[in-house]
This record gives C-alpha cells, sequence and structure tokens, in this order.
C-alpha cells in the first residue's frame, strides 16, 4: 500500500518529465537519422537552452515561455553553424571523425561556458501553480512543459510530413545519394536537420531549467538518457523517441518505489545495452 | 566425375521477394560454369546463397563432399572457396600487396605472412599488378581494382572461385587481357563458377551454362544449347538475331 | 638480420619509454616522476585502444571501463584479501580481459555508431552498478590503509617502485601493439576495418578476431587501473570510470595517428604536453577545454591521419621506419 502511494506521486511527475526527455532525444535521433552522426555537442546544447531560459527570466523579468520561441530560433541558427564549421567537412568520414568534432564542439562550448557561468547551479524559481488530483500534486511547469513538447512534436510531423524541405529531409534520410540525383540541394538540407536537432535540444534544455537547478555540465545526464531513449524509440524515428521518453520517464517513476532511486541509471543502461543488442533498430524500429 | 559443387533445391527470400526458387546443379571439378540472366535475376544472390553472406532458407549446398550450407563466409573461404564481388571491395588503406596477403593467409592453405607475401607476388605477376604492389589499393583505378579483386581469390589457392562479372566496366582490350587470364586459371585446375554479362566471353569460355530469371532456374546446358533455347531466348536475349550471333560465336 | 627487420620498429617505442623512464632521475625533480608517470599511463592506454580502434576500426568510447573495472577488482584483491601488488595487477589485467571477452562476444556484433553507443552503455552501466556494489565500497569506494605500503618501503619507495612498473606497463602495451600490427592476426584485423564483409568472404573469422583484439585491448588498462588506484591510495566510481577520460585516450589515438604504433606514443606526448601547457598558461588556464577542443577539430577536419598517418602520406619512405 505504501509503494502505490508512492508510485501514485512519482509516476505522473515521471511520465511528465518523459516529454521533456523525449523532445531531447528527438532532436538526437534526428541527426542520427539524417546523417548518422551522433551528436556529442548535445548536452552543452540542452545546457545552453536551460541558461536561456535562466536570463529570459531572471536578467530581462519575463515569463520563462516568452522565451521559448525566440529559444528555438536560436538554437536552429546554432545548429546550422556547428553544422558548417564542424560537421560538414566529416559528413561522409568514418564514424570517429564525425564523434571527435561534435565532441570538440562539446569542449568549446563547455569550456567557454564554465569561463563565463563558473559550475556553481543556478536556479529558475518560476512557480506556475500545481494541479491536485487526489494525493497527487501537479507543478504547473511540468505540465506546460509536456504540453509544449506536444506542441513541437505536432509541429516537426506536420513539418516532415507536410512541407517541402520537410519531405526533403526524409528522402535525404532515406537515401542520400539518390536525393542528390533527384535535384535536392543536400548540404542545405543536412544543415536544416541539424539545426532541427539542435533547436528541439534546446527548447528541452530551456524546459527543464523551470524544474531543477542546473549548471553548464547539466546537459551531460540528458544527452547520455537522449541515447537510451533514442535507442527505445529507434535511432532515427523522432516520433519514437517521444515515446522511448515517456518509457523512461515512466521507468525513472516506477523504479523508486520498488527500489532505491540510485537503482535507476543502473536499470538505464542496463536497458539501454540490453535493446541495442536485441534490437538495434528500436522497439518500434522496423526489425532488419 | 565428381562434383565439386553441389546445389539441391536451394532457394532464398526477401521480405515478399522470392529472390531464388529451388535451384539445383552440379559443378564438376575443373570446369567452368556460366551463369547469365537479366539484370535482377538473382545470380549475385545465388553467390551470396553459395558463400554463406546470405544462407538459403531451403535446399542444401554440398561442397567437396561437405554440406557448407549454413557455413559462414570464412568457413567458406577456409574450405577453398574464393569469390570477386561485382562491386570491387579493396581494403583501400592497405597496399596491393598487403590486400592479396590477406586472400592467401585466410584462404585454406592458412599460410604464415612470409609465405602469403611470396604467393602475392607471384599472384600479382600473374593478373599483371606486380609493379603496383607498393600502392594503396583505394589509389587503383577500376580495371586494377578488377584485377586486384581477382588477385585475392586467386591467392587463396581456391578450389572453386567465384567471378561476379570480372569483366564489366572494362574496355575491349581489357576485356581480352582478363579473358586470358580466367582461361589461365582453369588451366591450373581450378574449377570456375561465373557471372557474366558479355555474352561473347561466357559462350567461349563456359563448359556448361545456366540461365537464371526471376530467381527461376530456366535453363542448363552447353553454350550451344542455351544460344538455341527457346526460353532463354524469350527471357533474356530477346532477340532473334542476337541469338543467332550468339550461336556463331559459340 | 632477419631479426633486426622483424624487430626494427620496436626502436623508437622503446627508446621513448626508456628515456621516459630514467628522465626523472636524471633530472632529479619528483615533479618530473608525476609528468612522466601521467604520460606513460597515456601511452599505455592509448597503444592499447589503438589495438581496437586503429587496426580493428571499432570505435570504443567507453574503453575506460576496463581501467576502472580493472583496477577495483585488483585493489579489492590487494586491499581487502591481502594479495600482494603484483599479483593484484595481473588480476586486474585478467578481470578486464575476462569483461571485454563476455562483452565482445555480445556488442561487437554492432558496428559503427551503435557500438559506440553500446560501449557508452556498458561504462554507464559499470559505474552506476559499482556504484551500488557494497562488496567494492559503493560510492565511497575503497581506500588503502597507510600499511599496505609498509610492504613495499613506505610510502615514498611505493610511489618509486609504482613508476617504475608503470614503465614496465608502458612497454607492454606498445610490445602487444606492435607484435599485433606486425602478425597474421594484426592483417586480419586491419582487413576488419577496413570492410568487415570482404574480409569474412576472404576467410576472416571477424567474430572470433574482433573478440580477441577486444581483449588484448583491455588487459593492460585493467593492469594500469589496479597500479594508478594504489598509487592513488584510493579509487571510487567517479575516478574509475570518467567518460571523459575515454574520449580522450581517442583523441591522443587520433593525434598520434590511428593505427600505427608509434601514433598513440605522439598522440599521448602532444596531448598531455597541450594540456599541461593549457592548464597553467595565464591566457588560456579559464578556457583551455575550449581551446583543446578548437584545436582537435582543427585536426579532425584537416589532418585525419594524425600526424603519424600525415608523415606516412606524405613521405613514402618513412613507412619502413613509422611502424
Amino acid at each position: 500500500m505504501q509503494q502505490f502511494n508512492l508510485l501514485l506521486a512519482s509516476l505522473p511527475d515521471g511520465i511528465l518529465l518523459g516529454f521533456v526527455y523525449g523532445l531531447a532525444a528527438m532532436g538526437l535521433t534526428l541527426i542520427w537519422g539524417v546523417m548518422n552522426v551522433i551528436n556529442l555537442a548535445h548536452g552543452p546544447i540542452i545546457a545552453l537552452g536551460m541558461f536561456s531560459t535562466f536570463f529570459v527570466y531572471s536578467k530581462l523579468g519575463l515569463n520563462p515561455y516568452l522565451g521559448v520561441v525566440p529559444i528555438a530560433l536560436l538554437g536552429l541558427l546554432f545548429g546550422i553553424l556547428i553544422y558548417a564549421v564542424a560537421v560538414h567537412r566529416v559528413i561522409n568520414a568514418p564514424h570517429l571523425s564525425s564523434l571527435l568534432a561534435t565532441f570538440s564542439v562539446n569542449m568549446i562550448i563547455i569550456g567557454l561556458g564554465t569561463a563565463a557561468l563558473t559550475t556553481s547551479p543556478y536556479n529558475v524559481d518560476f512557480f506556475a501553480g500545481s494541479l491536485q488530483l487526489g494525493s497527487t500534486t501537479l507543478l504547473g511547469t511540468r505540465l506546460i512543459a509536456a504540453f509544449v513538447t506536444l506542441l513541437f512534436t505536432g509541429g516537426l510531423y506536420f513539418f516532415l510530413y507536410r512541407t517541402r524541405p520537410g519531405k526533403h529531409i526524409r528522402a535525404v534520410a532515406n537515401n542520400r545519394a539518390a536525393a542528390e540525383l533527384m535535384g535536392i540541394p543536400s548540404t542545405r538540407i543536412l544543415a536544416l536537420s541539424f539545426g532541427l536537432g539542435t533547436m528541439l535540444a534546446a527548447v528541452s534544455g530551456a524546459l527543464i531549467a523551470t524544474f531543477f537547478p542546473f549548471n553548464i555540465l547539466s546537459g551531460g545526464g540528458y544527452e547520455l538518457k537522449s541515447f537510451v531513449i533514442g535507442v527505445l524509440g529507434g535511432l532515427g524515428n523522432p516520433i519514437g523517441a517521444l515515446f522511448g521518453g515517456l518509457i523512461l520517464g515512466m521507468l525513472e517513476g516506477i523504479i523508486p518505489a520498488f527500489l532505491e532511486t540510485s537503482w535507476v541509471p543502473v536499470i538505464e543502461f542496463g536497458l539501454f545495452v540490453a535493446i541495442l543488442l536485441v534490437r538495434p533498430n528500436g522497439l518500434f524500429g522496423a526489425k532488419k | 566425375m565428381t562434383s565439386l559443387l553441389s546445389l539441391q533445391g536451394v532457394s532464398k527470400r526477401f521480405g515478399g521477394l522470392q529472390a531464388l526458387t529451388k535451384v539445383s546443379f552440379d559443378l564438376p571439378e575443373g570446369q567452368i560454369l556460366g551463369l547469365i540472366g537479366p539484370n535482377g535475376a538473382g545470380k549475385t544472390t545465388l553467390f551470396n546463397a553459395i558463400n554463406g553472406v546470405y544462407p538459403p532458407e531451403e535446399g542444401s549446398i554440398l561442397f567437396r563432399g561437405r554440406d557448407v550450407t549454413r557455413f559462414k563466409p570464412y568457413e567458406h573461404a577456409r574450405l577453398g572457396m574464393a569469390r570477386t564481388h561485382q562491386i570491387v571491395q579493396p581494403l583501400n588503406e592497405l597496399t596491393v600487396r598487403e590486400n592479396v596477403m590477406v586472400g592467401a593467409c585466410f584462404g585454406h592453405e592458412n599460410h604464415s605472412l612470409g609465405q602469403a607475401a611470396r604467393i602475392a607476388d607471384e599472384v600479382l605477376e600473374f593478373v599483371g599488378l606486380a609493379v603496383r604492389s607498393e600502392q594503396l589499393a583505394g589509389s587503383l583505378n577500376v580495371a586494377q581494382k578488377k584485377r586486384l579483386e581477382l588477385a585475392r581469390a586467386l591467392a587463396a589457392r581456391p578450389h572453386l572461385l567465384l567471378l561476379d562479372e570480372v569483366l564489366a566496366g572494362l574496355n575491349s582490350s581489357e576485356i581480352d587481357g582478363m579473358v586470358q587470364t580466367v582461361l589461365k586459371i582453369r588451366e591450373q585446375g581450378v574449377t570456375i563458377l561465373m557471372i557474366e554479362h558479355v555474352m561473347k566471353v561466357v559462350m567461349n569460355v563456359s563448359d556448361r551454362i545456366i540461365v537464371l530469371d526471376y530467381g527461376q532456374q530456366i535453363a542448363e546446358g552447353s553454350p550451344q544449347e542455351i544460344a538455341a533455347n527457346q526460353r532463354v531466348i524469350e527471357a533474356y536475349l530477346g532477340d532473334p538475331k542476337l541469338a543467332e550471333s550468339l550461336m556463331e560465336e559459340a | 638480420m632477419k631479426l633486426w627487420n622483424q624487430y626494427r620498429g620496436l626502436i623508437a617505442p622503446v627508446l621513448v619509454v626508456a628515456l621516459l623512464a630514467v628522465w626523472p632521475m636524471l633530472t632529479g625533480k619528483p615533479a618530473n616522476r608525476e609528468s612522466a608517470f601521467t604520460i606513460l599511463k597515456a601511452i599505455a592506454l592509448a597503444s592499447s585502444l589503438n589495438i581496437l580502434l586503429g587496426y580493428t576500426g571499432y570505435v570504443s568510447f567507453g574503453h575506460i571501463v576496463f581501467y576502472g573495472f580493472g583496477g577495483y577488482v585488483g585493489i579489492f584483491l590487494l586491499s581487502g584479501m591481502g594479495w600482494p601488488l603484483w599479483a593484484s595487477i595481473l588480476a586486474g589485467g585478467l578481470a578486464s580481459g575476462l569483461l571485454a571477452f563476455l562483452l565482445g562476444s555480445a556488442i561487437l556484433r554492432l558496428r559503427g555508431g551503435y557500438f559506440a553507443l553500446a560501449t557508452i552503455g556498458v561504462n554507464e552501466a559499470m559505474r552506476a552498478f559499482i556504484n551500488k556494489f557494497d562488496l567494492f565500497g559503493g560510492p565511497t569506494g575503497i581506500t588503502l590503509n597507510f600499511s599496505v605500503y609498509k610492504a613495499y618501503g613506505g610510502a615514498a619507495q611505493a610511489l618509486q617502485t609504482s613508476f617504475y612498473i608503470g614503465a614496465a606497463l608502458a612497454l607492454l602495451a606498445l610490445a602487444i601493439s606492435y607484435l599485433v600490427r606486425t602478425s597474421k592476426f594484426g592483417l586480419g584485423l586491419l582487413a576488419i576495418r577496413e570492410n568487415e564483409d570482404a574480409a569474412e568472404v576472404m576467410g576472416i573469422a571477424a567474430p572470433w578476431a574482433k573478440t580477441w583484439a577486444y581483449v588484448l585491448s583491455a588487459i593492460v588498462p585493467g593492469m594500469i587501473g589496479v597500479l594508478f588506484f594504489f598509487k592513488n591510495g584510493n579509487v571510487e566510481p567517479g575516478d574509475a570510470f570518467p567518460l571523459h577520460a575515454s574520449i580522450e585516450l581517442l583523441v591522443m589515438v587520433m593525434l598520434g595517428g590511428q593505427g600505427t604504433v608509434l601514433g598513440p606514443i605522439l598522440g599521448a606526448f602532444a596531448y598531455q604536453g597541450m594540456r599541461g601547457y593549457l592548464v597553467t598558461s595565464p591566457v588560456f588556464k579559464d578556457i583551455q577545454l575550449s581551446v583543446s577542443g578548437a584545436l582537435l577539430l582543427l585536426i579532425v577536419l584537416f589532418i585525419p591521419a594524425g600526424a603519424i598517418g600525415w608523415l606516412r602520406q606524405r613521405v613514402p619512405l618513412l613507412r619502413r621506419v613509422l611502424a
């Protein structure tokens, strides 16, 4: 009974958190799907998203959610810039090159970020009300974050399936060489995809900032979670990432009711490796 | 007459596509068997089934009297089967000699590095790549890469050699050179199964020919029989005049 | 003459390690011993990783797991079971080798990015697990009792001994790397690196070869782990499985040139030297990570073959000397 109460308290929270995890993972998996690049600068970009919200709220004194759209745009531009500077030259090179290229971007951001912002914790102390359901309290910030995630997921889906550049992205993801032969400007599409992936990461960071204290290194944990989620939902499948995020969020809600919280990472990463081995295309991916 | 390779009812399916349907044949030792058919007929798939890249779902493959149906590609290689690829697969960052040494080292004769280097030099001389032996394989042109494919396979001193379109993409003088090489290989007693689109060559070189169409084996026989076979003419040769000219070649 | 031909590629590596080993004694400064140890450790780890990364072409992002796991096993035996240092070091190496064997049979089926991700997962799962594993002290780890050092002539003498063992392990890593590189087994690995499917068609039992390459690349890191944590006096999960250290190793291999015996040595020197300079430089101290990142990016983008690879491409004559 006690466990059940614990579960009631932690599960909804976990699920709401799962939405935002899913959003972060969507960015990672989009980039993977389109260009087969694991973006190791993902974490620092999430952290930059967090600091952007801090800036909007604590420095400009605005409602933190007013920052989401400008942060998304800046994220998009920043991603395109990263692609142009660091990724484009190694897009056809062996995996190690693109991994190290994006990792060097990670180092550059973390280095400058540490110098400018230190590694002491920052906090966005924003309260957006709460919703009482029986004995369970749902925080407004988390509900809003889940809602924003759904908006972005819907937007991404619409963009990928209903617009011309979106269709081009899917074509390039499917077969870059063939897409090029059809006259699709693949470089522009790759840059756009990288931009979109970065945008999603930045927005997820912007939303997470209202949940927990953070510093420039905080993105790392979410980057690792994004890997786990990406594999759960199928790398390269952005919509699967949302489901993967929800599964991870649920696990994080369920496990503490039965085991110590510190078992969560053991189970998460164990599951991650197991799924990679059994179904490398994800739980929802087609079996090759 | 002993068969080196014998297929019985080999079938292979990829999802909804039936790539091979009950292919059966015997390849006696020392012969050249030509494998022809239109694009997408399943020729390369048949090679992949034979050497274990995509083992068949049904049927059995006997090689030198052993059932090798479920063997991995490297197990086939160790029994003395070697192949070339239609799309060349050079080990780009290794030198030409090292590429060929790989073939000698890991084939059924299992040579040491020193022996493999000697064999590699012999084979490279034989295929006419000796002057390039220190070059990186990635720097060769297409015709040279084709020869490298062949050299690697030969260095294994195989009992059976699977040749997948070694002539494709070569100009006519290069084709003549390659045909001479293939004939010399046969003289050394190597059994050959070859996929080839250059009809003139298949007809001239092969002892027997098998025709595949949509994964089905539609004909088997001597070059003359194949050239006269009505089904083959319809399915593949299309143009009866072409068939006639082929018969003359044969 | 034949012997000379066979082993001449080892001369430069052996000289470098020997010089590093005597350098602190020649200069008489204890601080130099610490710098030399750091470089020797980097050489040993990077050369080991190179067997998997450079020869076999599999990018491991979590190679440090073998350092941490071996280190834990060895320190546990040393501290909890009273094993002598040499036996603990051996046991740490064997434990890591065994871990690699078991892991390798499973995750080496994955290719490219999937393998890289799996190695990150393995490292993180191991860290999280050790954090929960009471036998190894959970989150606080294992701290060596000071009396342990008595058997080695006191702490100061133990540090000195550890330094020479470190040099020996660096040599061992280089010897393994060299023997693999010049063997038939190594040729098979290179073929797998270039084209795994074609390699299998040519008769290379890729699953077997990859697993043994993985095992060989894991043993010395396990031994180095034991030695380092012995010298350090304690081991805890954060120090044993730092993901960024795995990536530093990749950078060293990449800097010097993957797939060569000398490359990781050069990379270890360059990387540690650069770090040492940046951390102490008044201009770059605060943004040293960014400067390293920018340099890494320049290398990845413009000289992806690394220093040794670049030299080998430019000056073919050097190919004979630069193994």
